[in-house]
């Protein structure tokens, strides 16, 4: 065998390495964000998921004001995590708009009882069509809607505490 | 606590990994043979405690598991209460887990090297001890510096995430564990092939040594890459049995060296032929598993079941790539050209068949990496592209179905040199078989090109597989060449599942109401009910499928839909009805507006034979496993014998 054909095999492998090196510099983004986002939400009406609070429509973000769009369940894990923050972003005059995604009603107010109840309303996606509709997908999941009822910005996992700061000001600038 | 002594007996395990490579890399520089003599006993037993230790840090892992310990975050993270059987499963179903499985298996290869291993002279086996431990020490650091598994969290969770239901399935709690079992076997290979490169040696005894670890890693992988075939083909309700995805394809490039390593060993064994070929595949198998791992890992591909997505666990695997695939593939070619080049054969010889089935195997492997890799170099150019079925099927096909011919006639030639005129009789009945059911099938159906000739070889090699007996008492035959019959059977079997699944498969997307009948194929199916049913960790719809065969006797299939709550997922639980010639697959779909369900029926004839076939290649494998040890044990027990009647008699 030729000396040289012996270097042929390290030569491949260099010329691997250098494929593989590139994505790894330039990762793609694994999140799944809402193609909507710059777009108004769709049509979509939900009956109240709670006896005390109404449900949702579309109608709900056109009255000028931005709002916080949450979407939870009781059963989300995260979600429970998040129920300080979006109460204290609730307490810094954030109206907040629930989606409550595959529940039943005694949950869900087990878990408002257990956690606080930040929201103006709640509305039932049963089947999860509204959730799939805006984009979403997975709990929880939040998005601030302008008060023309446009998605300004979406926020996929559970709100921390250095997001409520961050959140606010997304609020803000929706106002413009 | 178990956290902590798991944590610790692993940085022990790394500890004494280093130690192994010290010791291994002072007695090879032979400076002083009396300081060596020395440093050379210890590496032996600092391989079996390694060994040990990593067995104990993963044992640790399995009770934080099985215990539900929700203070370890990779636990909290991975499970939740579910059968317990899939709560133990969960401790490799996850990055961490796995990296620490794949430690362990190959630590415990090292002891057992250690324990074991008479045949290498000792100046080898201490430098194939030292490479084991080299490559262990890198996924050390990479477990312990990137992916701690015993990382506690704090506060403990309430309840755990959960596994992914895909992988809530038996023959997932099986299959990873297999392929682990391969791919660290390859790893021995590997080692073997440095020890032999850095100490000159490679002889057939090294082969002979070599051997039975090859064998035993390409048995895991034949049967984990069938049953993780299988489970992708019922799990995941899409009715196909391969698909040439990353993650797949990352089994079968170290499959495909393997097999070829497997067959240039043994000439290697028995002919002192083919020196550098072997140290070239035993060290091209292994660095296949290692990029198989970390193109799934790195997240650079996009895999419908690659886990843990992390570009900085990417950079750091990448560098173990670059110094055990690059050192090893630098060490080849400054060594491999002083190793002398072995004998001499002409290419009409079983040696001659040999290269040319290891040739085609490696174009094969080229193939699937080229496929695999191509989308990387693409998207360097901003075009986003996937390679699938229509670029792997007929490409490997090319490579793959003539090379079944020498397949069939290999093993039928004599090493060194023969002639094809000797075995004249033989290939006349090869070709007649493949003419004849090429003809038949031709007649009756109309098929594609590529399933017909598929079909056809398959009867020739099924012959072709049983010929080496022929002239020979069945009963004084060797284990071994009782396992090669039984493996090229099973290649047969499987290629001819394959064919027959591709060109006759019937396929059916129907929305029924309760009390209708679909045809398929020979099949009746009548939708009785769709009921809701209640399980462990999730609910389902099942659908109550009335069916039978040719007018035959009914029988019920249960299809469901389930949701899982931990994670939330919907998965498809296909039912399956096994006859011997082929399978109904039946996959329950969403609710129509109108009270009509969609209903998914295959009629897949012959499919069940693509993993009987993978099962006889394995069990081929294991066959010539046993014949190999029983003879290596026999010569053994000899020769103690005569030293023993030697001592006697002085």
């Amino acid at each position: 065998m030729n000396r040289w054909k012996l270097w042929l095999p390290l030569v491949l492998f260099a010329g691997f390495c250098l494929v593989a090196v590139w994505p790894l510099l330039h990762p793609p983004s694994s999140d799944i964000h809402s193609q909507l986002i710059g777009k108004p939400l769709p049509q979509f009406s939900l009956k109240p998921a709670s006896p005390d609070l109404p449900g949702v429509s579309t109608q709900d973000f056109r009255d000028g004001k931005p709002k916080l769009l949450n979407v939870f369940a009781s059963w989300c894990v995260p979600c429970a995590a998040e129920a300080p923050q979006l109460g204290q972003l609730q307490r810094q005059g954030a109206t907040i708009v629930g989606i409550d995604l595959r529940d039943r009603p005694e949950d869900l107010a087990q878990f408002l009882a257990g956690n606080g109840n930040p929201f103006a309303r709640i509305g039932a996606d049963d089947i999860g069509a509204v959730q799939l509709g805006i984009g979403s997908s997975g709990v929880p999941e939040t998005f601030v809607i302008d008060g023309q009822g446009t998605i300004r910005y979406q926020h996929i996992g559970d709100i921390r505490q250095d997001d409520v700061a961050m959140l606010l000001g997304k609020l803000k600038e929706a106002e413009s | 606590m178990i956290a902590e002594f798991g944590l610790a007996a692993l940085w022990l395990a790394a500890a004494l990994a280093a130690l192994q490579l010290l010791c291994g890399a002072l007695v090879l520089r032979k400076d002083e043979p009396e300081v060596a003599a020395v440093i050379s006993e210890i590496v032996r037993p600092v391989a079996v405690v390694q060994g040990v230790l990593a067995a104990v840090s993963f044992l640790a892992l399995l009770v934080c598991f099985g215990r539900l310990d929700l203070s370890v975050k990779l636990v909290a993270m991975n499970s939740h209460t579910m059968p317990l059987i899939f709560q133990l499963a969960a401790t490799w179903g996850n990055h961490e887990g796995s990296m620490l499985m794949w430690v362990t298996i190959m630590a415990l290869a090292g002891t057992l090297i250690a324990l074991i291993e008479r045949r290498l002279p000792e100046r080898t086996l201490i430098a194939t001890l030292a490479g084991q431990a080299f490559v262990a020490l890198g996924f050390y650091g990479f477990i312990l510096y990137s992916s701690n598994p015993f990382e506690r969290l704090d506060p403990p969770a309430a309840e755990g995430l959960g596994l992914n239901p895909a992988l809530q399935d038996i023959g997932l709690a099986f299959h990873p564990p297999m392929l682990y079992l391969g791919y660290v076997g390859l790893s021995v290979a590997f080692s073997f092939a440095i020890g032999a490169l850095l100490t000159r040696q490679v002889t057939p005894d090294f082969a002979r040594a070599m051997r039975p670890w090859v064998l035993g890693a390409w048995i895991c992988l034949t049967l984990g890459i069938t049953a993780g075939s299988y489970w992708a083909y019922y799990e995941l309700g899409w009715g196909g049995w391969w698909f040439w995805d990353p993650t797949e394809n990352a089994s079968l490039m170290p499959w495909l060296a393997a097999t070829a390593l497997l067959h240039s060993v043994s000439v290697l064994a028995a002919r002192d032929a083919l020196r550098t070929w072997t140290i070239m595949l035993g060290v091209i198998a292994f660095s296949m598993s290692m990029v198989g791992t970390f193109l799934v890992r790195s997240g650079i591909l996009t895999s419908v079941h690659a886990f843990a997505v992390d570009p900085k666990r990417g950079a750091f695997i990448l560098v173990l790539l670059a110094i055990y695939i690059g050192g090893a593939l630098t060490l080849f070619a400054v060594r491999a050209g002083t190793v002398a080049e072995g004998e001499r054969f002409a290419i009409t010889s079983r040696e001659g068949a040999l290269v040319v089935n290891n040739v085609a195997l490696s174009a094969l492997l080229g193939i699937v990496l080229v496929g695999t890799l191509y989308p990387l170099v693409t998207e360097a150019y901003g075009v986003k592209v996937s390679v699938g079925p229509p670029y792997f099927t007929p490409v490997s096909a090319m490579f793959f179905l003539p090379m079944l011919v020498v397949l069939a006639v290999g093993p039928l030639l004599r090493w060194r040199r023969d002639s094809l005129e000797r075995i004249q009789g033989p290939l006349v009945l090869f070709f007649v078989v493949a003419v004849a059911a090429l003809a038949g099938i031709w007649f009756n159906t109309s098929i594609g090109f590529l399933p017909l000739i598929g079909m056809a070889l398959a009867a020739m090699l099924a012959v072709a597989s049983f010929m080496p007996a022929r002239g020979r008492s069945l009963r004084r035959l060797p284990l071994a060449v009782w396992g090669m019959m039984i493996a090229h059977f099973g290649v047969a079997v499987g290629l001819f599942g394959m064919a027959a699944d591709s060109a006759f498969t019937v396929e059916k997307l129907v929305a029924v109401r309760e009390g209708e009948t679909v045809e398929v194929g020979p099949w009746r199916a009548t939708l009785k009910t769709v009921e809701p049913v209640a399980g462990p960790n999730w609910t389902a719809l099942e659908a109550g499928l009335a069916v039978s065969y040719d007018g035959g006797p009914g029988k019920l299939l249960s299809p469901q839909q389930r949701e899982f709550w931990a994670p939330v997922q919907k998965t498809s639980e296909s039912a399956l009805l096994t006859r011997w010639n082929g399978q109904l697959y039946t996959v329950l779909g969403d609710e129509a507006d109108d009270g009509r369900w969609q209903l998914r029926l295959w009629w897949k004839p012959f499919v069940t034979w693509i993993w009987y076939g993978g099962i006889l290649i394995g069990l081929g494998g294991l066959l010539s496993l046993l014949g190999r040890v029983g003879t290596d044990l026999k010569r053994r027990h000899a020769q103690v014998r005569i030293a023993r009647r030697k001592r006697t008699a002085e």
